[in-house]
């Protein structure tokens, strides 16, 4: 009886009144999880088909990606694209932030939506745009192509992520290294970048898996040795349904998790 | 203040501090060069260049010719509507099924409600591609929700959701919602809580408070992500393509076709800058409605 009538909002909602919201949030939120997870039990399916639930369970999607040279080659592709996304996104990333925070505000408006302007392009003509220019240069279906088109879209996110970081650190402290001695360079190396680490973690992380996880930019620029797991991923998709592709997306599932926590552990303060 | 400000304007050593002044700024502007050569290199060239490419007609002149194609053909206009009304129903699911569960969260203890972020992140997070693939798999004739649906006597026969309009939506809602969501909760977490009780108070009912009061004030994020999720849906190119098994064509597809297809550049690029241009405009509204900084608030 406590509980119905406790009070559960601020215009003093009983529990019993609100039970109905209760509810609801519950099934958006089961919705929003468990359909992606269904694909867990798919991956130990022993059947050629799509069968839920499946009568039997084996491993032999999981071997199949395992023993497949296109597979663990288009991985290693991924995972080497996703790492040196991160060396060029952040670095560049955080100097522009800083670039921004110590400009005057006029600078700043004007450059700011130019250097988002990568999130607010439709991906699509982002990447044939790259197609087009990589033709001239040759560098149709390289890493480098590859590593500098994901970059492009992983530079706004790390730029949001490290310019909120800076906006609540006083610039001062920096100041004061420097008329104590300190270069800049070292200023900002043993004063600013200690405080923001949180952020920079995190924006590394974020732009690993945006390299890791991104489509249609892989699709139009990589190909043969090079080409990524998710390119390899669709197109297997939308010629036929393999259940291999279970399997690799429950270790994707495992992957985005794992980066999710790292993310939340120790991309954020404990405190 | 005034007297460091007379030694500047009398300047003893004003040159100096000028020169000084002056270095600065090209230093903090040479620091935010290698982002801009990037940006300017890899996306406004292109993209000026598939701009210029869209003028050009078949016989490698200047022409309106692609553009033309655009606005008389059917099924050019056909992609457009399909591109449009997927992406307001996209939209509007999305609003339906977040704003609730936004703002239950936002009425949640901070540890609560961070528990149920991790729901909404966990999605997030996750490959686009598996999250297709899961429906893919879900939605088919033989997939658990119709062998549910039967047994459970909601409807008799299986029904076919995916290589179609439903389950091209249904996947949609599911990818866009996070997009909504968090926007609009970051705007739920500033309204002033002592604004609801001030109007309890005041002799509102729980009901008359939420419409007069809550609901007003989280409108800004309710815009920002509502925008957005429809500008992402617009240019929306993997869940289509492949849940809607080649009978939705939405504008991204289209561009696809045209280049892998029929290495027709200039088809491409004019749809493409039609796609850009509309783009832009709802952007441009939605910057005059909130900050930007919110729209691209991803975390």
């Amino acid at each position: 009886m406590g509980i119905w009538n406790s009070s559960v909002s601020e215009t003093q909602i009983k529990f019993k009144n609100r039970l109905w919201l209760y509810i609801i949030a519950i099934i958006i939120l089961f919705l929003l999880i468990v359909p992606s997870l269904v694909v867990i039990p798919m991956s130990f399916s022993d059947s050629q088909y799509l069968e839920f639930p499946p009568e039997s369970y084996s491993t032999r999607w999981y071997e199949n990606y395992f023993y497949s040279i296109d597979w663990i080659q288009a991985t290693w592709t991924s995972v080497k694209v996703g790492v040196l996304t991160i060396f060029v996104a952040t670095p560049v990333g955080i100097m522009a932030a800083y670039g921004l925070v110590n400009s005057n505000t006029k600078i700043r408006s004007i450059l700011f939506p130019i250097m988002i302007s990568p999130m607010m392009v439709p991906v699509i003509l982002v990447a044939i745009g790259l197609f087009y220019f990589y033709v001239q240069f040759n560098m149709v279906n390289s890493i480098l192509g590859l590593v500098l088109g994901h970059s492009l879209i992983a530079m706004p996110l790390v730029l949001i992520i490290v310019l909120s970081a800076l906006s609540n650190y006083d610039m001062n402290q920096e100041k004061v290294a420097r008329s104590l001695g300190a270069s800049r360079l070292r200023a900002f190396f043993e004063i600013t970048l200690p405080q923001i680490k949180f952020s920079v973690v995190s924006a590394s992380l974020i732009s690993f898996l945006t390299s890791f996880d991104e489509v249609i930019i892989s699709l139009f620029v990589s190909g043969g040795d090079n080409s990524t797991i998710t390119r390899s991923m669709f197109l297997a998709l939308r010629d036929q349904i393999d259940p291999t592709i279970a399997a690799i997306s429950t270790i994707l599932i495992i992957i985005s998790s794992v980066f999710l926590i790292l993310t939340q552990t120790f991309g954020s303060p404990k405190d | 203040m005034t007297s460091t400000q007379k030694i500047n304007q009398e300047g003893i050593n004003k040159t100096e501090l000028d020169q000084l002044d002056k270095k600065e700024r090209y230093t903090l502007f040479g620091l935010t060069v290698p982002y801009l050569a990037l940006v300017f290199g890899l996306i406004i060239i292109p993209i000026g260049w598939l701009f210029y490419m869209s003028f050009i007609g078949r016989d490698e002149t200047l022409s309106l010719e692609n553009y033309q194609r655009i606005w008389n053909s059917k099924a050019y206009l056909r992609i457009f509507k399909t591109t449009f009304q997927i992406s307001l129903l996209t939209t509007l699911f999305c609003v339906l099924l977040g704003y609730p569960l936004t703002y239950f969260m936002s009425q949640l203890s901070n540890r609560w409600a961070n528990i149920c972020m991790i729901g909404v992140l966990i999605p997030f997070w996750t490959s686009l591609l598996v999250r297709t693939y899961a429906w893919l798999v879900l939605l088919q004739k033989k997939g658990l929700i119709n062998s549910l649906a039967v047994d459970w006597g909601l409807w008799s026969e299986p029904i076919k959701f995916v290589h179609n309009t439903s389950g091209t939506l249904i996947g949609m809602v599911h990818i866009m919602l996070p997009f909504l969501i968090l926007p609009l909760y970051a705007n739920m977490r500033t309204i002033d809580k002592d604004c609801l009780k001030a109007a309890a108070n005041l002799g509102a009912t729980p009901t008359r408070a939420f419409w007069t009061v809550f609901f007003p004030l989280s409108l800004p994020g309710l815009f920002a992500g509502l925008l957005i999720v429809f500008v992402l849906c617009l240019g929306f190119y993997v869940t289509p393509a492949l849940l809607g098994g080649g009978k939705v064509i939405m504008v991204a597809m289209k561009i696809s076709d045209n280049i892998e297809l029929y290495y027709s550049w200039g088809a491409a690029s004019a749809l493409g800058v039609v796609l850009l241009g509309v783009t832009m405009i709802i952007l441009f509204i939605a910057s005059k409605l909130v900050s930007i900084d919110q729209l691209g608030n991803r975390s």
